[in-house]
């Protein structure tokens, strides 16, 4: 075997790009197939069943669970108001009451004889998933959602923090080498995506957040400065879901290192378009990373047959990154891909290639600790 | 699936789909034992772009084809029965844990009793338990219900109440569960499996509560008397279940079932099935883990009570974040012989994270994954005696010398000092680059007492031989104990702690070489005597005042014990060990076990 492959992370400038938009559970979808849509429009929608409260009505009155049916006052499948009495014992010779009320606005679900329990259902609560990108709708999935497409630049990440987000590019370092720090940060970021360097500061991404940036994409962050802004360890890297105002988007790993330039350069050319940002990143089965989609229009723009865009896999000549130590982050060419087994200073006998590095020096790696650069 | 008769059989291949990897091994009767031939491997496709798990399987069996010069595929069909020598195999199997595994929900009425015994049916079944709901769980009822919607496990397994015991608090979980309206995680349009296991009195409540709303099966109580639990029904039905729903949704898995001579099991409950073989045929006590990329295993047997736990969230790659979270900085780093900033070892353990395909090129970076290691061990571990306890809420009867020794209903059944055998596996055990370090961290991270032998599984080929277990018996435990384990050797530690430096043991030994050598050891201190694989030495260990090796304090033990590749590690460190306080002395003591012990090469750094 000549060569070996290893999945990168997509960086490309221009490509097609498609999403799915599904919801939840089936419901309505409120566009057609050819449409033009915002990233903000909403594509479908629905219901989702209302929160249920549970009520142990025997226990509350003091009766036995067997002769709830005397004493409901709303029946099931009946409608109650929050606050509302639901069941009366009539007391002794019509004194001492005593009355259990609705705990919230629903319907009455179930009344068990066996338990005492009633349950009531409160009203749906409606969800609905936006376009996500500027682009057209070129698929319709009957009740569950669309597929939307556009055309533009794609930019991958390795790791990411936050949801969705849509707002405009904007550089806020001169080259992949700088640190994005406090001072980097404009007073005028509000609804933009900023693209910083090497690493971007605690102080910088607090900075982000009170002027109401909507992103961050940046080549390394320290992890130690990812636990004390969120306030908590990462465990597992299952993300998307935070709630911290803004979207953040790493595109090299944890610690300073340069955003390869390519990257760089994509953000550079599209500053000032509008862009979509997830963050959300998911490493164990099933694999997702944080992204980046710049829709723009690139004319009669057709996308390479599937099998050219297929990885040929690791050869000489390929570039790639070292993504893992002694020279994590580094970026090299592949010079040679010997076939056999080598021993590593572990002692562990396993596949590896040699790389010249962007300083012009060779090093011998396991293949496992290179990533390709997918252009 | 045709009958099989074992006597018969002349050939077995047998696939674990794995979330990433699937590996398939050839087993042949050669000279009447069974021996593993060749081992094939090849990428998972449950996933896209190919969505098809056989795709995948029969990669891995035309890489057996290769090494094995033997035809086993026709196109897209495995050749069964075996034509010849040459051509085909009568037995196929396969087990998986591709998709996620099998992941679910227990629920039942009180905590340390029925909920416990569910959780510890499902566990044995090879299930991840994404939560327990219990009627005293603490949580109020509306947020059992927003619990019980989110998670959207593959099944749950209901259980609660004696036989003829109260009836009413299973149901009004029950009803939880119904209106909660529970989604399968696979297949947006099927019914939740629902597995029924308590009170029978309650049945006929719980079908007019779940019959609509669930795909609702019944099966005998898990607890029908306090005093005695009953796991077997409901892990059967889990296993069933798991066939018709989870893997009948996975893409290609029908295709799958079609093919295998037995059901396709959950991994991990293969490996624990294997394990609760070779406990029952030797009668021993085992202790098994095994440590992934993102969960770690424990299975144990003791008694002949057969225990297994997952650590969802402890493993080597994905989950390497989370054991140093869990763990605390400062537990991994008393085991790294080296200075290192916490600033720097935290960008370092989050990048294997998010490429967990990486390997340690230098010393520095394995070590310090090996330091990790032995956390996520002893975490896993620690998690696994708080469950593999005696059944809790029984009355206990008593004698008069029961008095001074009373012990609580509910106590780990884990007792070091009987536990004969250790077994180890996982990437970080199985393929350490030296056999020393993955004794080493074993010890270090179990802690085993008195004598223990250890053991890791050469190339994790437990799942395929559980499978294998219940079709032929004798096939499995022969490739077990020849091809599957690699002996270490045997690991000789006292208890009972002291000033270090003070005298802990004294062993005189005959060696397999003829050899007569007397070694005495200070607590604090380790030794390495040589013993190959299939070799045994006859030692009597002398332990010091208040330490003892299985005989009683300061009692001496005269044994015969089994060498590996590894050899006899003695091990005065005491239990639990106890390693210096001081930084530089720390240091100091782990170089000089790891060189006792030859477990790295010489560095300086």
């Amino acid at each position: 075997m000549t060569h070996a492959y290893t999945p990168g992370l997509k960086v490309v400038e221009k490509t097609i790009i498609r999403k799915r938009r599904i919801l939840p559970l089936k419901g309505e979808v409120l566009v057609e197939k050819g449409q033009s849509v915002k990233a903000e429009d909403v594509v479908a929608k629905t219901d989702l069943p209302g929160n249920v409260y549970p009520v142990n009505v025997a226990n509350i009155m003091g009766i036995l669970p067997d002769d709830l049916d005397r004493f409901m006052l709303i029946k099931q499948g009946e409608k109650a108001k929050k606050g509302e009495p639901i069941a009366m014992s009539k007391g002794f010779l019509g004194l001492f009451k005593s009355v259990c009320k609705s705990p919230a606005d629903g319907t009455i679900e179930n009344i068990s004889k066996i338990t005492g329990q009633v349950l009531i259902r409160g009203a749906p609560m409606p969800v609905s998933v936006d376009a996500y990108i500027d682009g057209t709708v070129v698929e319709v999935f009957e009740q569950e959602g669309v597929a939307v497409e556009t055309q533009g630049a794609f930019v991958q990440g390795i790791f990411g923090i936050g949801g969705e987000a849509c707002g405009s590019i904007r550089m806020v370092c001169d080259s992949p080498q700088d640190v994005m720090d406090r001072s980097s940060v404009p007073d005028d970021c509000e609804g933009q995506i900023l693209v910083g360097g090497s690493l971007v500061t605690s102080d910088a991404i607090k900075r982000v957040i009170e002027l109401g940036a909507l992103g961050i994409v940046v080549g390394g962050l320290a992890d130690q400065d990812l636990r004390d802004f969120l306030g908590y360890d990462i465990g597992v890297a299952i993300t998307g879901s935070e709630q911290l105002g803004a979207t953040l988007v790493i595109t090299e790993g944890f610690g300073k290192i340069n955003m390869a330039d390519s990257t760089f350069g994509i953000f550079k050319s599209n500053e000032g378009r509008r862009a979509s940002i997830n963050g959300a990143t998911q490493i164990r089965a099933g694999v997702l990373r944080p992204e980046v989609v710049i829709p723009r229009d690139l004319g009669d723009f057709k996308q390479a047959e599937a099998g050219d865009l297929e990885s040929v896999g690791l050869e000489v000549g390929s570039e790639v990154r070292v993504i893992r130590e002694p020279y994590f982050g580094r970026l090299g060419k592949v010079v040679a891909l010997p076939p056999e087994l080598r021993k590593l200073e572990t002692e562990s006998k396993v596949r590896v290639l040699e790389v010249e590095l962007d300083d012009g020096s060779k090093a011998i790696l396991p293949r496992a600790n290179v990533e390709m650069i997918e252009h | 699936m045709s009958k099989i008769v074992p006597e018969e059989v002349r050939s077995i291949l047998a696939t674990d789909c794995g979330s990433t990897t699937t590996k398939a091994i050839l087993i042949q009767r050669r000279n009447g034992e069974y021996r593993l031939i060749v081992r094939g491997e090849a990428p998972t496709t449950v996933e896209a772009p190919f969505e098809d798990v056989t795709m995948g399987v029969l990669n891995a069996i035309a890489e057996v084809e290769e090494l094995a010069g033997r035809k086993l595929l026709d196109g897209n069909r495995i050749i069964s029965p075996q034509r010849d020598e040459q051509v085909g195999v009568d037995i196929y199997i396969s087990t998986s844990s591709a998709g996620g595994g099998l992941q679910m929900m227990v629920a039942g009425v009180v905590k340390s009793m029925t909920v416990e015994s569910a959780e510890r049916a499902a566990l044995g079944a090879g299930a991840i338990v994404m939560d327990a709901i219990a009627s005293n769980d603490g949580r109020r009822p509306h947020e059992k219900i927003e619990r019980i919607r989110q998670l959207r496990p593959d099944m749950i397994l209901l259980s609660g109440g004696i036989d003829g015991g109260t009836i009413s608090h299973v149901v009004e979980i029950a009803e939880l569960i119904a209106a909660a309206d529970p989604k399968p995680r696979l297949g947006m349009s099927f019914k939740l499996p629902v597995i029924y296991a308590g009170n029978k009195d309650a049945r006929g409540e719980i079908k007019k509560r779940l019959e609509v709303e669930t795909d609702l099966s019944i099966v005998d109580n898990i607890r029908p008397v306090l005093e005695r639990e009953n796991l077997i029904p409901a892990r059967n039905k889990i296993h069933d279940l798991f066939m018709e729903h989870v893997m009948a949704q996975a893409p290609g898995y029908k295709k799958l079932m079609g093919w295998t001579d037995a059901p396709i099991m959950p991994t991990p409950g293969a490996v624990g099935k294997i394990i609760e073989t070779i406990a029952k045929l030797e009668n021993i006590q085992v202790v098994g883990v095994d440590i992934g990329g993102a969960t770690t295993d424990v299975f144990s047997v003791f008694s002949g009570v057969f225990n297994r736990t997952v650590s969802a969230n402890l493993g080597m790659s994905y989950s390497v974040s989370n054991v140093l979270a869990e763990a605390g900085i400062e537990n991994v780093m008393r085991w790294v012989p080296f200075d290192l900033e916490e600033r720097d070892l935290r960008n370092r353990i989050k990048n294997k994270m998010i490429r967990p395909t990486t390997i340690p090129q230098t010393l520095q970076e394995l070590i310090i994954e090996q330091a990790i290691a032995r956390e996520a061990l002893r975490l896993a571990f620690e998690h696994h005696k708080s469950l593999a306890v005696g059944l809790k809420g029984v009355q206990q009867e008593r004698t008069i010398s029961d008095a001074f020794s009373q012990s609580r209903t509910g106590a780990s059944l884990v007792d070091m000092m009987g536990l004969d055998m250790l077994v180890g596996s996982g990437g970080i055990l199985s393929h350490a680059p030296r056999r020393h370090q993955a004794a080493l961290m074993s010890i270090d991270a179990f802690q085993p007492e008195g004598i223990t032998r250890l053991a890791v599984d050469s190339i994790f080929m437990m799942p395929q031989l559980g499978v294998l277990s219940t079709l032929h018996e004798k096939a499995a435990t022969e490739v077990f104990n020849k091809d599957c384990l690699i002996h270490l050797g045997t690991c000789i530690a006292p208890t009972g702690t002291g000033k270090p430096g003070a005298p802990c043991m004294q062993v005189s030994a005959d060696l397999p070489n003829g050899e007569h050598r007397e070694v005495s050891l200070s607590v604090g201190e380790m030794y390495l005597l040589k013993a190959a694989v299939g070799e045994s030495a006859r030692l009597k260990i002398s332990p010091h005042k208040g330490f003892d090796v299985g005989a009683g304090p300061g009692k001496s033990l005269t044994v015969s014990v089994d060498g590996g590749v590894v050899g006899l590690i003695l091990d005065a460190r005491g239990r639990p060990i106890a390693l210096p306080e001081n930084k530089s002395e720390r240091v100091r003591k782990l170089q000089e076990w790891q060189k006792a012990l030859s477990v790295y090469p010489e560095y300086s750094f």
